[in-house]
Formats: structure tokens, C-alpha cells, sequence
């Protein structure tokens, strides 16, 4: 499962990643980050087992939690499935099919937004 | 062996003609070869769907009441041109909507096909005979008397491929192209296309029927910048019987609107020669690949590529593997040969003779120019300082010489450069020390020889007012600045 992480002036300061660690015992791997003086937003992934208890810590310490079960969405009505946004996929997760449209592997998004900035048709957006 | 396009109608009529896809032509000639092949296979359909801005439409809106001459008229708030007939105008592709962003001709044309009313607003300077001098109506295809789509260039036969050797991130006709060969972009779709069915240009020639957005269109000649093998078509076709399923409006992020077009032609397999023709593969079909961060006519060529290793996903550059976007719809094209396949067998499409050829040699010729100004001829002696000057000093040549910018040599080199801002800062700062401390570092420059627009757009793009001119060896030559270009450019 994949967390969004989003800090205000106060929890951006903590060091909330190794503190939920520490107190679930969970690995946590960061996807992207993106941090500032007062605000901050971490995109994580943990295992599907531990995301209650995950949650649990994070929202003790502060932290605005959105679960992101869904990757980048798609407009099939829109797309036209040429493939600008094939080659600026971070992370490989927009590929051809065998009929040749343009699908997206959900597992490996990681919610970037790259794709949405080039895609001709605006097919594309961020779920959140 | 020898068949008429006469023979190939006679069998559509009588439903018993035998049609393929390029797709599977490849095969069939690869089996059978090409003169029993051409026995088997009377039609080869080809299609291709891509952003093309070079296409728009022609319209006649019909007489308002009291009659007005258009001088300027708008669909959507997009100007279309009227320097015609009082009430024909031709919409583009490309030209944007002067109120909505990302919105352009492309998209008014989307909208009508999709049956859609769209706001027509015209302004006149009134004659004895045109008196009025505005209005603002709506419209829908319904409504006008002819919606004609003319495009002067679609159907590339192949296209250069596009990436980009800078740091820089560019947005692009070619789409969106990252940094230092992060990718590469394509347009075209190869082996499948319609011209590289016909490379001799036999069958596809003015007059031929052809699908166009779902429609029956026809060439109407070669088209602009048509220069074989990189071959093009000017094409027309009622819009009142197009689908919008077979096109789509876009609009390329930093760049503009444009058009998806979807063509489809019919290839009539006369003899083997045209068997062969149309069993052409990507991999015999070349192209180069070209860098886009040379803002000039002439961008230097990476290296050559076959659609084959294009259409793959990933190229090799400098030893790397760079990976690879199509811009045209592989999946579209597919549908659209699979589309006019079932027309032609159904005997709803028949094939046509060219009455005249388009031709198989043309130069594509750069414009004719004044001159092209270089930087060199606007730039200034540059007072430089070495890194070591205080700043107070620094201050004090620019009080005195009345500069804003004084770039940072060191051994001959230029590595850094500070503005009179720098030294506001350090001032307020209450920042003493020498420049070295304040200068920028990561200096943009230009080089004698650039056009002046390209360091007018490097200005722009990065919010600076001057650049200093360096050679090869990065020494400063001098220096040119906003003002300077702008009295330049302006006049």
C-alpha cells in the first residue's frame, strides 16, 4: 500500500519516518520526497499488513495520512494512445499492450505527474 | 501479372475482393512472395493518426440579415482567416483561442464534429452592399452551408526524431523532451503509413479517394514541404460526415494547439512491383534523430535510426539506452486500417485512379532571409573584474562606467558574473568581502555567432537582462543586454 505523508510547519520538523519504525517494527520505503521548511509532502509504500497500525503512528504524530490505493488515472474517452507520455514515466509504469494502447501498472506509479504535464489530450491526472 | 483499379472496383461490387492490412500484407508477401501475393491480394489499406498542425478547415457560414462583409471574424474566440469571400474563413489547427488557454482551432473543430454549437463572432468595416459591421451568432455544422477540412501537409511518409543533449528541459512540436537525452520522440507510423506503402508514389496521387477522420476524403496534391522520402499530402474532406472518433484536438504542453488527423489509404496491389512495395518493414525505413536544443534551422543529427528500433521503446545514444515515446497512435492507425478494410470489402469504398502524380523528387528549401542578426553585431565591450575586486569596488565601476552587469574572469575565463542587484543585496546585507562571495556562478552566456533571438529567448526564459558573449574557450568577448536586442528586435 502506498501513503501520502503530508507535514504542516510543526510535524515537518520531526523525525516521523524513523519514529514509525521504531514503534511498528515496519519498513518503509520512500517512493519520493519532497520537503520544505514548513510544509512537506512524502509519498511511502508499506506492507498492506501493517498500514492500520502505520496509520496509527503517523496520525499520533501529527501527520495528514491519504491512503493511495489508485495510480495516475487515465480518460480512456480522451486518450488516444500515442505514447508522449510512454518515455517520461519515471518509473516504467506506462507501457504498451498488445493492441497497442497505452496502460499504466498501478504498482509502479508513484504519483509524480510527470505524465500529466506532456499528455496532449489531458487524458491523464493525479487522483488526489 | 497485371490488374486495372477498373478489375479491383468490379470485384468490390461483386464482394468478392480480397483486402488486407499492411500489417498482415508484410506476412503474406513474406510467405507467398510478391508475385503470387499479388495474385491473392487485390487492396493493401494503410493508415496512420497524428498530430499534424498543418490542417484546419474552410467554412461558409451563410448570409446574416443585413448582410455583413467579414473582415475578422472568431469561432470560440479563435481567429479564423476571412481575407476571402464575405462569410468563407479557414480555421486552423494551430491557432490558439485569444481568451482560453490551451485551447485552440484544433479544438473548435473537435466540438463541431461532435456535434456541438460553438460561438461565431465577426466584426466588418460596412459597405454599400455589406453594411453591417458586427455579430455574434451561434453555430453548428448544421447550420453552415459547406465545413470543408483542407490540410495543406498530413500523412508524413517519415519524420525526424527528436532529443535534446541540454539540461534543460524543452517543450516542444515533438512533445515534451527532458534533459541530456533523457528520451527520445517519434512521429509516423512506419511500415504501416501510406506513403511508405507506395514509396514510388504510383497509386497515391491527385485524386485518390481516401479515409479521412472517418469521412471520404481525397488527395488533393502533395503537400507543403512534400520532399520524398520524407513525402507529404494535401488532403480535403467534408467535416459534416467526419466522426470524432477519428480525431481528436490536442494541445502539446509549452508549444500549441494542433490536430490528431486520421488517414487511411487504400493501396491497389496492380502487379508485383506493388506487392513488394507494400511488404516494405520497419526495419528498411530510416530516419534520423535530431537534437532539439540547437534553436536553429539546421539541428545537428544525432545519429541515423530505423522505425524498427524506434518503435521498440528504447534507442541506444552515446552508448546509453534512451527510452522512446511515439507520437502517433499505433492503435489508432491499426483501427483505421481495419476500419477501411471492412468498408472496402463491404463494398462501401471503392478505389480511384490518380489523375495526375505527385512528384517523387522536391527539395525541401530553407526560407530566404535579409539576414540572420548574430550577437556579435549588437554586443559591447565588457568591463570584467577579476574575483579577488571588492565589492565596494565592484560598485563603484558600475556607479561610474554606469553598467549593470560585470562578469567574473579568472585566468582568462569567465566564471561568474554579478549585477548591480548582487551588490543591492550585499549592501543590505551589510555583506563586505570581494565579489567571489557574491557572484553568480552558473553564468548563462552567448556565443558571437547565436541569432539574436535565440539570446533574446535565453534572456527571457531565465528572467535575466544580460549575457556575456564568450568564445569556445569560455573568454569574454563582451557583453549583450536586454535593451540593446529589444531596440534590435523591435525595429
Amino acid at each position: 500500500m502506498r501513503l501520502l505523508l503530508r507535514f504542516d510547519s510543526k510535524t515537518v520538523r520531526e523525525p516521523v519516518i524513523s519514529r514509525t519504525t521504531l514503534e511498528t517494527g515496519a519498513l518503509i520505503n520512500i517512493l519520493r520526497a519532497s520537503v520544505g521548511a514548513r510544509r512537506g509532502e512524502i509519498l511511502i509504500e508499506v506492507e498492506d499488513e501493517k498500514v492500520k497500525e502505520i496509520e496509527g503512528v503517523l496520525e499520533k504524530l501529527g501527520v495528514d495520512v491519504v491512503e493511495l490505493a489508485e495510480a495516475v488515472q487515465k480518460d480512456d474517452e480522451l486518450c488516444v494512445h500515442c505514447g508522449a507520455c510512454v518515455s517520461i514515466c519515471p518509473t516504467e509504469a506506462i507501457s504498451f499492450n498488445g493492441e497497442k494502447r497505452v496502460v499504466i501498472t498501478a504498482e509502479k506509479c508513484v504519483h509524480c505527474g510527470a505524465c500529466v504535464k506532456v499528455c496532449p489530450t489531458r487524458a491523464l491526472s493525479l487522483p488526489l | 501479372m497485371v490488374k486495372t483499379i477498373n478489375e479491383i472496383n468490379q470485384k468490390i461490387r461483386e464482394g468478392n475482393v480480397v483486402v488486407v492490412t499492411a500489417a498482415e500484407m508484410k506476412e503474406i508477401v513474406e510467405e507467398l512472395g510478391a508475385e503470387r501475393a499479388a495474385k491473392e491480394v487485390d487492396v493493401v489499406t494503410t493508415g496512420t493518426f497524428g498530430a499534424m498542425c498543418s490542417s484546419g478547415a474552410f467554412f461558409n457560414f451563410g448570409h446574416s440579415d443585413p448582410p455583413i462583409k467579414m473582415q475578422r471574424v472568431w469561432m470560440n474566440d479563435v481567429e479564423a482567416y476571412t481575407g476571402i469571400a464575405a462569410v468563407d474563413a479557414y480555421l486552423g489547427a494551430a491557432q490558439l483561442s485569444e481568451t482560453a488557454e490551451e485551447y485552440g482551432g484544433s479544438h473548435v473543430i473537435e466540438e463541431l464534429v461532435k456535434g456541438r454549437e460553438v460561438e461565431l463572432k465577426a466584426t466588418a468595416y460596412g459597405t454599400d452592399c455589406y453594411p453591417r459591421k458586427e455579430i455574434v451568432t451561434e453555430i453548428s455544422l448544421e447550420d453552415v452551408n459547406q465545413a470543408v477540412m483542407l490540410n495543406p501537409r498530413n500523412a508524413y511518409q517519415r519524420y525526424n526524431a527528436a532529443t535534446n543533449s541540454s539540461n534543460r528541459l524543452l517543450r516542444t512540436y515533438m512533445g515534451t523532451l527532458l534533459p541530456n537525452f533523457g528520451n527520445v520522440t517519434f512521429a509516423g507510423t512506419g511500415e504501416i503509413s501510406p506513403l511508405n506503402n507506395d514509396p514510388e508514389y504510383r497509386t497515391i496521387g491527385v485524386g485518390t479517394r481516401i479515409f479521412l477522420c472517418g469521412a471520404k476524403g481525397y488527395v488533393i496534391g502533395e503537400g507543403t514541404q512534400h520532399a520524398p522520402p520524407y513525402g507529404t499530402l494535401m488532403v480535403k474532406g467534408n467535416l459534416k460526415e467526419m466522426k470524432p472518433e477519428f480525431m481528436r484536438a490536442a494541445y502539446f504542453p509549452g508549444y500549441g494547439a494542433t490536430l490528431f488527423v486520421g488517414i487511411g489509404i487504400p493501396i491497389p496491389i496492380l502487379d508485383a512491383d506493388m506487392a513488394r512495395f507494400t511488404a516494405v518493414r520497419n526495419s528498411e525505413i530510416e530516419t534520423k534523430i535530431i537534437d532539439f536544443s540547437v534553436a536553429r534551422r539546421d539541428r545537428p543529427v544525432v545519429r541515423k535510426v530505423t522505425y524498427e528500433e524506434l518503435i521498440s521503446g528504447k534507442v541506444e545514444i552515446n552508448g546509453e539506452e534512451v527510452r522512446v515515446s511515439p507520437l502517433s497512435s499505433f492503435y489508432m492507425a491499426e483501427k483505421i486500417m481495419e476500419e477501411l478494410k471492412r468498408q472496402v470489402e463491404r463494398g462501401e469504398f471503392s478505389l480511384t485512379a490518380p489523375v495526375d502524380r505527385i512528384p517523387t523528387k522536391e527539395i525541401f528549401k530553407p526560407m530566404r532571409q535579409r539576414e540572420i542578426k548574430v550577437v556579435k553585431s549588437v554586443m559591447v565591450k565588457a568591463h570584467t573584474i577579476p574575483p579577488e575586486t571588492p565589492i565596494e569596488e565592484a560598485a563603484r565601476l558600475m556607479i561610474d562606467k554606469g553598467l549593470n552587469h560585470l562578469p567574473v574572469v579568472e585566468n582568462d575565463v569567465l566564471v561568474g558574473i554579478i549585477t548591480s542587484w548582487d551588490i543591492a543585496k550585499a549592501v543590505a546585507r551589510n555583506k563586505k568581502g570581494v565579489v567571489r562571495e557574491i557572484m553568480t556562478r552558473k553564468v548563462i552566456y552567448t556565443h558571437p555567432d547565436e541569432p539574436v533571438e535565440v539570446a533574446a529567448r535565453k534572456m527571457e526564459k531565465n528572467d535575466i537582462s544580460a549575457l556575456p558573449v564568450v568564445d569556445s574557450r569560455k573568454r569574454v568577448l563582451g557583453i549583450v543586454t536586454s535593451e540593446d536586442l529589444s531596440r534590435l528586435i523591435a525595429r
